[in-house]
């Protein structure tokens, strides 16, 4: 296969603004310039491209060997590996900020690389598809089938997600393990966020997919 | 049982051979008594010379540098007819105009490696104490020295930082040693297909390879030469040995099967009724023509003795700590002599050491020599990691070689 050809995201594809996936843009928006980025599942480096334009050091893991060698191919700085297993052999501290992106419901254990995410970075931004999106829900409730969508296709016996969660369960994941929340910003089904003043509960029905900037909680906390 | 050929006739190249191990047909630089090369067995090996190649032109800013190292039995003839053989230049494939390691955009150097036969220093060479053939008297050379040989040839052309150093297998390895001995004149490393560390079985092959020669009557103890003659039935044997670890299994299935050579049927005889045993026998025959048989003795051993970590308390990341080097790591699905874990082994511990690294593996069947032929995958990646080392670098596109 041809590394210039394109390659297909693993279950989810996402609204566009301009040449930039809409999710991409806000998480850009979170990292401070000059900093040093580790994306996880960074797919063909579109995101790691957008951050080296503003002047982040960035660098990826990305499990598919097409998608390493894409990344590599644009010069950017990737290596060949799972988040589930080769987190651990980052030191602590190694970068300002970790990135998980539309990645979390495909690992095996996603409390352990959501720890793992801290314990590398100051701060993780993580996004993930909600699946608590009122779409979702009215297709279990009403068509009694798993949910599809347009940003999630894939069939239940042959999607890399594994881990589905709401922005409520994230949340909850968030608050048991300490893990301070300093920025949570829900996305709707067109990657527009939603307003900033409404309540839990609406975001959790009507976001489309959730982003949250993440930092160790104090300790004693 | 008639008819059975043993491998390899008498080298009808020893004559060329001998003079091109201390007259090149290549640049020479020559050291003299005052600046020894310091080996790691303690020596001080003075004068000696080494054979090197370039090609492209150095730019004003001496910015554009990038040193290509050399596989165990190859050497500096990378983008020119080779001296020996007529062939041509065993990576005209990846150097040359508008090639991955383009000559428009970069200076290429490639030095042949100390304890080598194309014209630097080694057992080839005439011992100037003497005024005869060194042999085994020539001390043994480790990786370290060879990249301290080739930091002095660099002292001597005045370039201070190589944009990028790369190779492949025994290349990869000078690669890996330059980042640790000399981290700061190393902008960006492109090791290929190597490890850290020669493994236990690479060292088993070796030493197979090693016997093979010295069990030749014709090696005398390593004093050949005084003889007139040169263990070349050994050496191809060792190369047979040494060649299929270069390739894999599916490569040679693909390539030969189990196809007979200029026949329908067995000749229930030891000739060479199949084509991979043909096919063998000709690598075998052909590589005596242009190499010396103690000179795969040193630089077998010299691998053999490779191991990064052992010289930093055991701990890998400890030779890379702080590093600012770019790294681009590759190596080949269906290596079995560098495997992917080698290499996945060196990205742990340059991740460890928080450095800029990137890592593809490559799917091939073609094993090892991969990164000698043509693998499309690999051209690209080595094409973009040097183009982006050069931004980084501040080379201006195009205008790199005023």
């Amino acid at each position: 296969m041809s590394i210039q050809q394109a390659l297909p995201l693993t279950g989810v594809t996402p609204g566009r603004t301009g040449n930039y996936r809409s999710d991409h843009l806000l998480v850009a928006e979170m990292v401070q310039r000059g900093s040093k980025v580790l994306d996880v599942g960074c797919g063909d480096g579109e995101l790691l491209q957008l951050l080296e334009s503003r002047g982040i050091d960035g660098r990826g893991i990305e499990l598919s060997r097409e998608g390493v060698n894409r990344c590599v191919a644009k010069g950017l700085a990737v290596v060949q590996g799972d988040a589930d297993t080769d987190l651990v052999n980052y030191p602590d501290d190694a970068f300002d900020y970790v990135i998980l992106s539309q990645t979390l419901q495909a690992t095996r254990q996603p409390r352990v690389v959501l720890e793992n995410l801290l314990r590398i970075g100051h701060r993780a931004i993580v996004s993930f598809p909600n699946f608590g999106f009122w779409r979702m829900r009215l297709q279990l409730l009403v068509g009694g089938h798993m949910p599809r969508t347009e940003n999630l296709p894939a069939t239940w016996y042959d999607t890399p997600n594994i881990h589905f969660c709401t922005i409520k369960d994230f949340v909850q994941l968030c608050e048991q393990i300490n893990v301070k929340m300093e920025r949570a910003v829900a996305l709707d089904l067109y990657g527009r966020p939603l307003r900033l003043n409404l309540p839990w509960w609406f975001w959790n029905m009507f976001g489309e997919q959730g982003v949250f900037l993440l930092s160790r909680a104090e300790k004693g906390k | 049982m008639t008819n059975v050929q043993s491998i390899a006739s008498s080298s009808v190249h020893t004559e060329e051979r001998a003079h091109e191990a201390d007259h090149p047909s290549s640049l020479v630089a020559a050291f003299g008594a005052d600046q020894p090369l310091r080996l790691d067995c303690g020596i001080d090996l003075a004068p000696f010379q080494i054979a090197y190649q370039t090609y492209g032109k150095l730019n004003a800013g001496r910015s554009n540098a990038i040193m290509i190292c050399h596989a165990l039995t190859l050497d500096q003839h990378v983008a020119n007819v080779h001296p020996l053989t007529g062939k041509p230049g065993w990576w005209e494939i990846m150097v040359g105009p508008g090639r991955p390691l383009d000559t428009d955009k970069y200076f290429i150097i490639c030095s042949n490696v100390i304890g080598g036969c194309m014209g630097s220093s080694g057992p080839a060479s005439t011992n100037p104490a003497t005024g005869k053939v060194w042999g085994l008297d020539f001390p043994v050379v480790t990786i370290p020295d060879m990249v301290r040989a080739q930091a002095m040839l660099l002292d001597r052309l005045g370039i201070d930082t190589l944009l990028c150093v790369v190779g492949g297998s025994m290349g990869g390895m000078q690669v890996l040693q330059w980042t640790a001995a000399y981290p700061k004149r190393v902008f960006s490393a492109l090791p290929t297909a190597c490890s850290t560390r020669h493994s236990a079985q690479n060292i088993a092959f070796h030493e197979l390879g090693r016997q093979a020669v010295m069990a030749d009557p014709d090696w005398h103890g390593g004093r050949y030469v005084d003889q007139g003659t040169h263990p070349h039935r050994g050496l191809a044997v060792a190369r047979m040995a040494g060649h299929i670890t270069y390739l894999s299994d599916a490569a040679l299935h693909r390539k030969f099967g189990r196809r007979m050579q200029d026949r329908d049927l067995p000749t229930f005889s030891f000739d060479a009724d199949f084509q991979v045993e043909s096919y063998l026998r000709y690598q075998g025959s052909s590589f005596v023509e242009r190499f010396d048989a103690n000179s795969y003795l040193y630089l077998t051993r010299a691998m053999d003795y490779f191991d990064i970590a052992a010289d930093h308390d055991g701990v890998l990341a400890k030779a890379f700590s702080g590093i600012q080097t770019r790294f681009c790591v590759v190596s080949f699905t269906s290596d079995w002599l560098f495997p992917t874990s080698e290499s996945r082994a060196l990205v742990h511990a340059l991740n460890a050491s928080s450095a800029r690294v990137s890592f593809a593996e490559i799917e091939t069947d073609r094993g090892h020599d991969a990164f000698l032929l043509d693998v499309p995958e690999f051209f690209d990646i080595s094409r973009a990691f040097l183009e982006s080392a050069g931004k980084a670098r501040g080379l201006e596109n195009g205008g790199a070689a005023s």
